[in-house]
This record gives structure tokens, sequence and C-alpha cells, in this order.
């Protein structure tokens, strides 16, 4: 949808009451909800009162004095942003005395600042401009010869924004933003008077304090102050397009403020209900790599991985992959091919590809990189609560009052919302965190953890155990709830199981590291503290037990009574953007879209009526099936869409090798990326602003995607997918994206009131979404689970196979940083890169010391799998005897060290425990030698390809 | 595939439904995850490997399980 760039500020955030309040505001009568301010009111009745510290996404402050009013019986000029209405109230916007009082405070504040309006990189969206005009400003009598501010230094040191002082008027807008939206306090008004200045830190440049350039600062400054560099140097947008970002499960809603087929720069759209206008460094700033010179776009085809690429037309590439797939599916059988999508592709993408495998290839050979995060979310939500989703909005925590927090670290992986979840907690909510390391949330500015559950890696089933015994064994459950709302036989069982000594506590603190004191307190206060939400992460899933601790935390929000209204639930925290999405696609082996079974004959007959094709009724092959398959020959063809299982999948030798066994290996990406390596027919692919689809977000809310420019390489994603299906002779005759939503929503129960007309009216949609929840579904499991009553399920802890030795003593854990995002082929390709320019291991001090470790050392880190060499960093956020690194680098081969074990039920890979050692090393590992020789052997075969020709 | 390989996979699903204290509910659950989860070719595999001798490597539990399994009719 194009809009305008200019969105309506009411001044002051709206406030929600049962009451309302009757007022009249220059003559108009005005009736608006009890708590609003003045200033608000009058908005609302379309009458703008002139403001500069005043926005609608801050609480009022008060301190430019240009919104003053009268009010009929009260004395003086009342600020209109921190006056709240009052019944019959009068108010008068626009006096005499008004005018001559704000025409003198703007004329103090352009008495110190520059004039430099023509050439300035506000001018055409400045509101220091705006309200000089709004006022009648005419003459500054005060002259420039005085004491001013206009030479101050400019502070440039954040790639993205400058910082120039000269333009600042100290309205504290950028502080509050920092504060109120953002939870990070990295700003303050250093001085008083005159000496007045903002300032991050302790009088620091932007990049060395504490700020995580989020950019709400930037968003919220009125003036030039804090400035987009892309504004600077390609001036202010003419148009806007909102889209939804293609970054973490959060699913931020965004403008794309255009100039022409140029982004601008990316605005967090304030009616965006996942992020409330809200962003994070990756989502507003790192967009650049959509257009980083890296990206490939010309289709490429090679006989053998060891050939120069060819650049070829989309026909003959899409001619040889189809032909190539017909020719190994006749010698080697249906079942020798299969494909992997992405959850960072859009829904009709992924839908697509599960929909080209089970029809076109004929079998069920499809998966999704879910695989490797949250497929025991999927498997442990179904099995105990009926769906495999989670059961809230992300609002829903402004109601919560205890907020667990296992296995995620939201500040780094789920910024936006651990904005909100952190200003809950400064409104008073508590927080447990249990996390081997003492994440940010441990200990922020103005949030502590009231616990922090610093388990050891792999042990997360024994935690939950415990902390259920005590709810059991002291009575804490919520009995009528369970009564009503659960299987009583499962109940008894998990009842008598949990309730059993050895899940005490105490029995269990050994195989933890736990204080059972701790544990205890901190059961206590979920069950007891009010609304408990539990919110989790990976390093939950990412286990040989994952979905055995889904549904542990199943059965602990069931017994407490946390389940089926707001403020409280089971909250997966999805990775990428599109993880839900994608397994809601049916994208899985045994799975076809809405999550019902490949042998449930009535589905199958359904999809089998409007696809046109008999479907098989077997489960097929999962990534690391498919990869096993391919080195015993059984498995030799693969499509594969968005995803670089080279990198981001476990033990990558393995990986390699399965991929080197195949004959035909089909890569569709922006980049040729470690997997496409390996490729023998590359597919250039289409960034999230050069196409239309949906994303849909951890909240299952379904957010439009909307092409703002074209794509680079001609083609959209799902018309590539189209090309391929039509090739290998299946018919797939879409002409819009909105055309395979109504297919999704004619086939799949909880999408059938989801159309691309109801998202544009709707903004968004969380699904269920059908005749039921016509405009979705926010809470879900409100009057009874989607199964019918809760299941209660037996949680034995079973401790990993993955254990430490002599020889690998330490436990590497894995996750992720702020800055880059998963395998880094997007964030890498941006600015990001300066906070986080490489993969280190973060090592505790007493680890490093008894190895003659220091900081910045070069290390080998070794496990049963393999070996690699970064840098060390030491640090106390790290428990003895575990290790952390991230896998945002090819070349740092974190995956070259993770083992192939992993969860029992879905194979979900157990990236959360290896066993390693460390030492200090004067050289890089023999897989990275190999790994480097082998990417310059690549690129000189990319730089050859046009030497081949069309 | 290696039959190695399936043979951990079936422990590791044997070990969650050790815990069923309803022994015929715990076989039952084995068995019906492997075929609900894993493609046919593996579900052969392992049959064959324990109908053409002892099913070395499975647990006990695993072990009866895989017993329990038809093989699939599907030529995929």
């Amino acid at each position: 949808m194009i809009s305008t760039i200019r969105w309506k500020d009411l001044g002051t955030p709206a406030r929600v009451s049962e009451r309302t309040v009757d007022l009249e505001v220059d003559g108009i009568a005005v009736t608006v909800p009890e708590g609003t301010s003045v200033l608000r009111a009058a908005a609302e009745a379309g009458i703008s009162i002139p403001k500069l510290c005043a926005t609608d996404s801050l609480e009022p402050f008060g301190s430019c004095r240009l919104c003053l009013v009268e009010i009929e019986g009260r004395k003086g000029y009342p600020a209109s942003c921190t006056t709240p209405v009052a019944a019959g109230m009068v108010v008068h916007t626009q006096t005499t005395a008004l005018a001559k009082l704000r025409r003198g405070v703007m004329e103090l504040y352009i008495s110190d600042h520059p004039l430099d309006c023509l050439t300035c990189a506000a001018n055409g969206n400045c509101e220091l401009q705006d309200m000089a005009g709004a006022v009648g400003l005419r003459e500054v009598r005060y002259g420039y010869d005085g004491e001013n501010h206009l030479n101050q230094a400019k502070d440039t040191s954040n790639p993205y924004f400058t910082f120039d002082p000269s333009k600042c008027i100290v309205c504290s807008r950028c502080v509050r933003a920092c504060e109120e939206t953002q939870g990070t306090f990295a700003l303050t008004i250093d001085g008083r008077g005159f000496a007045s200045m903002v300032s991050p830190g302790q009088k620091e440049d932007f990049m060395d304090s504490e700020c995580v350039s989020c950019g709400a600062c930037v968003q919220a400054c009125p003036t030039a102050t804090l400035m987009e560099k892309s504004v600077i140097d390609q001036g202010q947008p003419e148009h806007s397009v909102i889209t939804t970002c293609a970054y973490c499960g959060v699913g931020c809603s965004f403008r794309a403020e255009m100039k022409g087929n140029d982004v601008v720069r990316m605005i967090p759209h304030k009616d965006g209900k996942a992020n409330r206008g809200h962003s994070c460094v990756k989502g507003r700033f790192a967009f650049g790599y959509a257009t980083h010179p890296d990206r490939i776009t010309t289709p490429m085809i090679r006989a053998k991985i060891t050939d120069p690429w060819k650049a070829v037309s989309w026909e003959e590439a899409i001619g040889h992959a189809a032909s190539e797939f017909k020719r190994i599916q006749a010698q080697h059988g249906r079942g020798a091919v299969g494909g992997i999508t992405s959850s960072r592709c859009t829904n009709e993408e992924t839908y697509l590809v599960q929909k080209l495998v089970r029809a076109a290839f004929g079998n069920n050979n499809v998966d999704t990189c879910a695989r490797v995060c949250h497929s025991p979310t999927g498997y442990g939500l179904k099995t105990t609560l009926g769906e495999s989703a989670g059961t809230q909005a992300f609002d829903s925590v402004m109601k919560a009052d205890v907020i667990v927090i296992i296995g995620a670290n939201p500040t780094d992986g789920h910024p936006v919302f651990a904005s909100r979840l952190k200003r809950r907690i400064r409104e008073g909510a508590k927080l447990i965190v249990a996390d081997p390391r003492t994440i940010d949330l441990v200990d922020g500015p103005h949030v502590q953890a009231s616990y922090h559950l610093k388990l050891r890696p792999g042990t997360n089933v024994a935690l939950v155990n415990s902390l259920a015994h005590v709810i059991i064994t002291e009575g804490l459950e919520a009995a009528d709830f369970v009564a009503e709302r659960c299987e009583a036989k499962d109940y008894a069982k998990w009842r008598d199981f949990i309730s059993q000594e050895r899940n005490s506590p105490e029995a269990l603190e050994p195989e933890t590291g736990v204080p059972a004191d701790l544990v205890r307190g901190a059961a206590r206060l979920f069950a007891t503290g009010g609304n408990g939400a539990i919110y989790y992460g990976l390093g939950v899933t990412e286990h040989s037990q994952g979905s055995t601790m889904v549904m542990g935390i199943a059965n602990l929000a069931m017994a407490t009574g946390n389940i089926g209204r707001e403020g409280v639930g089971v909250n997966p925290l999805r990775g990428q953007n599109n993880v839900q999405g994608a397994c809601d696609m049916g994208s899985f082996p045994h799975e076809l879209p809405g999550y019902r079974h490949v042998s449930d004959g009535v589905t199958r007959a359904l999809f089998e009526g409007a696809w046109g094709v008999k479907l098989e009724p077997e489960p097929g092959l999962r990534i690391p099936n498919m990869l096993d398959a391919a080195l015993d020959g059984s498995f030799r063809g693969i499509y594969i869409e968005g995803e670089d299982i080279a990198q981001s999948d476990p033990d990558t030798q393995h990986v390699t090798a399965a991929l080197e066994a195949m004959e035909c290996v089909v890569v569709q990406d922006l980049f040729l990326n470690e997997t496409a390596k390996f490729a023998h027919v590359f597919l250039p692919g289409s960034s999230f602003l050069e196409k239309n689809g949906t994303f849909t977000n951890a909240e299952r809310r379904i957010s439009p995607v909307r092409k703002v420019t074209p794509p680079l390489a001609g083609k959209e994603d799902w018309e590539v997918t189209v090309m391929l299906a039509e090739a290998l002779g299946y018919p797939m005759p879409y002409k819009h994206p909105s055309e395979i939503m109504d297919e999704i929503a004619r086939l799949t129960p909880t999408f059938h009131g989801v159309s691309y007309e109801k998202l544009d009216a709707l903004g968004s949609i969380q699904w269920p979404c059908n005749d039921e929840a016509p405009e979705g579904t926010p809470t879900m499991h409100i009057d009874a689970f989607v199964r019918g009553l809760g299941k209660f399920v037996i949680t034995e802890y079973v401790p990993t196979e993955e254990r430490t030795s002599r020889k690998f003593p330490l436990i590497l854990t894995t996750g992720r940083i702020l800055s880059q995002y998963n395998v880094g082929a997007q964030t890498r390709r941006t600015a990001n890169s300066m906070w986080h320019d490489e993969d280190r291991l973060e090592i505790h001090p007493s680890d490093a010391e008894t190895r003659g470790i220091r900081e910045g050392d070069w290390v080998g880190i070794r496990s049963r799998a393999g070996e690699t060499v970064l840098r060390a960093k030491v640090t106390e956020r790290m428990q003895p005897g575990v290790v952390y690194t991230t896998f945002h680098f090819p070349e740092s081969g974190a995956n070259v060290i993770t083992t192939d074990n992993s969860d029992w039920a879905t194979n979900c890979p157990e990236y959360k425990v290896t066993a390693v050692q460390v030492e200090p090393v004067t050289q890089p590992s023999e897989w990275q030698r190999r790994f480097r020789e082998f990417s310059e052997t690549q690129a000189d075969l990319l730089a050859k390809r046009d030497s081949v020709g069309v | 595939m290696e039959i190695e390989r399936l043979v951990h996979m079936a422990n590791d699903i044997a070990r969650f439904f050790q815990a069923e204290p309803d022994h015929a509910e715990a076989v039952s659950g084995i068995a019906t995850h492997i075929t609900r989860f894993w493609d046919p070719r593996m579900r052969r595999e392992i049959i064959a490997h324990v109908e053409t001798g002892t099913g070395e490597g499975l647990t006990d539990l695993a072990l009866e399980a895989v017993r329990r399994l038809e093989v699939p009719s599907a030529q995929i």
C-alpha cells in the first residue's frame, strides 16, 4: 500500500479507560478516554497545537513551553501535553496571548540554532521549521554574537546516523526514547541550564557508549540533530510502502520510505501491532545487503562443482534443473530427490516449495530450517495443547506479573520484544531467568531478575521438573483449572511422576548446578505471583531433550493455570522472521499445511482434489535424513530455497560431504552462500524488498510483505518455483501471490478467513482466522485447548550422551548477537559488522587462566566432531566449565565442532551442548585452511562465469 | 543409511517412552512415533536389521517396538 511520508502525530500516547471525558476545544465538543492529555484531545478533534518536546510515542514531558493553552477558570497557560482533560473543560488553543508566548519561545530556540535550513538534511521534514512557521516567527532579535552552541563538533561515529549537537534544542525526546521505547538508558542530558547537552554514556561517542543503535532517538528527534546518513546522502523520501521486516521472529512492521525505487530509510510503523512503532539496529538500518555487489542476478549452471559457472537464461537454468531431477528420479526412484525451504521465505514461497515436492516430485521429502530450531516447539505444543504455536500476542506481556525467560536472550535475539518486556519489568513485573549465561536481562539498567537459575547446559528438563515438583508438592497448583481443562488420567500419572523425590530441586541440584533454594523460590514466585508468562528460545529446543522440555514448559503452564488469557501463556520466541509461517505452510515432511499428517486420508483427499495429483501417504525425509541418504546413495538431488545448510546445520563436514555426494544441487538465494558453493544450478533470489507475500511471526501474526522495488534478477522467488514446477510438468498457474494465499485459505481451516484484502484492511491477522474468529485470534486456548483437554506428559530427565571427559572437559553452547543475524549472509554485508566483525569464543576467566589464555588470543576448540580456531573473549558472563560462541561468520566454523546429536522426537540438532577442549594455538585449524582454499577456488569459478558466456 | 544411526535414533525415542508406566503404551508410543515420522526406507532398514539379525544395538524397549512395525508398502 503506497502512502505519503507524513504521519499524524497526536502529541501524547493514547490512554485506555472505560470512562470517557467530555470537553470543549476551540468551540468543538470532544470526547476522549479519561487520562488523555489536552494536546491529544485537541489533535483527535483535528486541532493542531504547536509542540516540540511532545510526540505520541513518548510520555509527556512539558519542557518546550510551546503547547501552552488557556483553560477557562484556570490561571496561567498550562502545557497541554502534561494537562489531562477534565469534564466540562473549555480550552482555547489560539489567543493573542498564546501567540505572543509561543513566538517568544520559538525566538529563543532559533536564536541558538543554525539558519542553514536550505541545506539542512531535515529540510522538508523538520518540526522546528514547521513550528517556526506555525507560530509566525518573523525575526530573531537576539543576534548570534553571544554564547551559543553553533560550533559544536558533529559525532559521526555511528555508521547509520549522525549526531549534530549544534542543531539540538534539548527537548529530551531522544533521551526519553532511549529510556521509554528502547529501555537502554544510553543517553542523558549532561550539564545544567545553558550547558545542557545530550550525551551518549559518559560524554562518549555514540559508538563507544551503551547505545544499541535501535534508532528510536533518531526517529524521535524533531530536528536534524540525529539524522540518518542515508537521508543526508539521498535527501528526503517522497513516498512510503508498509511492509514487514525480514529479520527475527518479532516481525516488525515498517514503512519503507522511498525515493523512486530506492529505499532511503526504514521507519517502524506506528500502527504495527507486533512492534508498536519500535525497531532494532537490524530492521531499521541493515537493509543495504539488498543492493550489495555480491548479489547474483543471473542464473548459472555447471556440470561439476569443480567447473566454472556458466551464466545462462532463466529458461535454460530451470530446464537444466528440471531435466536433472527427472533423470535422477528415473534412475534412482521417486524418493531420490527433495527440497528444503527456509524461514527467510514468505508463506507463499514456502507453500509452493512443499507443493512442488509433493505434487511435482511425487514424494514428501520436504523440510525447512525450523528442523534445526523450533521443530520441538511444533511437536511439544501440538502434543500437550493441540496446536503447534505460541499462545499469546506480544501485547500480552504488558499484563504479565511474573515473566520466565528460559533459554532465550531477547535483548540480542528479539530486541523489539525485549524492549516491551523491559518496560513491563520497570512497571513492577518480576523476572526469572533460566540460562547458563548471565544474559543482559539478568542485571541491566532498571531491570534485574529476581532469580537467575544459572543451570548447566543440557539440564533444562531436570530444572523444569524440579520447578514443577515444588509447585505440586507444596500444593501451589491451580487444581480447579487442571480439573476443568486437562485430561484427568494423564494428569494423575504426571502428578505421581513429578512428586517423586528424585524430581526435587535438592535431588537434581547436582545435575543442574542450581541451588535448590533458588529453584524453590522461583517456583513459588511463578505459581503465586499473579499472571505467569513463559518465554523461551532455542536454548530450550536445540537439545537432545528439546521436545521433552517444550512439553515440560506446557506442563508447568497448565499446572499453574497460566494459559488461556492475556498476561500468561507459553511463548516460543522464533529465531527467524517466518519460522511460524514455514511450519504452518506444511514444509515438514510428515505434515500438509495446517499441521495435518500426510497419513490422514481426508486431508490428503482435500489436497489431491485441489492439486489434481495423487499424494504420498508416507512421511518423507527430514534434512538430516536427506544428508544421510545422500551419503548412502539413495538421495541424489535437492532444491534449496533461501537456506544455507553448509553453514547453519550441525557437523559441517558431514553436511558438505553429503552435498558433494549429490548429483544435482539447486540453490535459490541472494548470494553464492556456503551451500551454493556445492551447487550445480544457481537461481537468483529476490530480497524482501523485491517481492509480495506474507510473513507469520512468533505470535501467529500474518503480516504483509510488499514489493517496494523491482526484483534485481527480474523475478520474485515464487515465480521461480512456479517455473521449476512447470518445467517438471506440473502446472502452477498463479498470477500473483494473493492467489497462492487464497488457495492456502481454502485448504487450511486456521487460515480460512485470510486474504490479502483483509490483510490490507486490518494491517495484520493472527491465525486462527476463520468464521469463528473473522479478525483473528490474539490469545489461544481461552475456553478449551485446541485438542480439547490439555495433556500432561511425563518428562523424564535423560542426560545427553554428549558428556564431558578428560579429553573434552568444557561444554560449548552457541547463540547469536544483536547486530548479526543467523548465518550473517545479510548482516555481514552491512555496516552492522562494525559491532561484530568476527565470532569469538567466550570463556570464563578461571578456565582461561588455567589454559594460559588471555583476551584476544587465538584458541583452538576441539570436539568429537571437528576443530576450529577463534579468538578468545574472557568474560564472567560465562560460568566455569562452559564456553560460548556465535555462528555468524562461515570461516569461524562453529558448526564444524557441533555434533550430530539431536532431539529424540524431531532430530533438531543439539547445538547447545558440545563437549570441547580449548587450547591456545598459533594457526588456523585444518578445516579452516581447507575452507579458505575451497572458498577461493569457488570465488575463481564464479569470477570466470562471464568468460564462458550466456 | 547407516544402521548405527537408525539404531541410535530408535533408542533415543525409546528412552523418552521408557518413563511411561504402562509398558504396552510405551511400546505402542515408540512404534507410532517411528511410523509417523520416519521415511519408509528408514523403516524398512530398521525392520530388516531386526528381521535379518538380532537387532544389535537396540535397547529391549526399542527392539520390542521395532518388531511391531509394519513393512511400508510404499515404493519410495
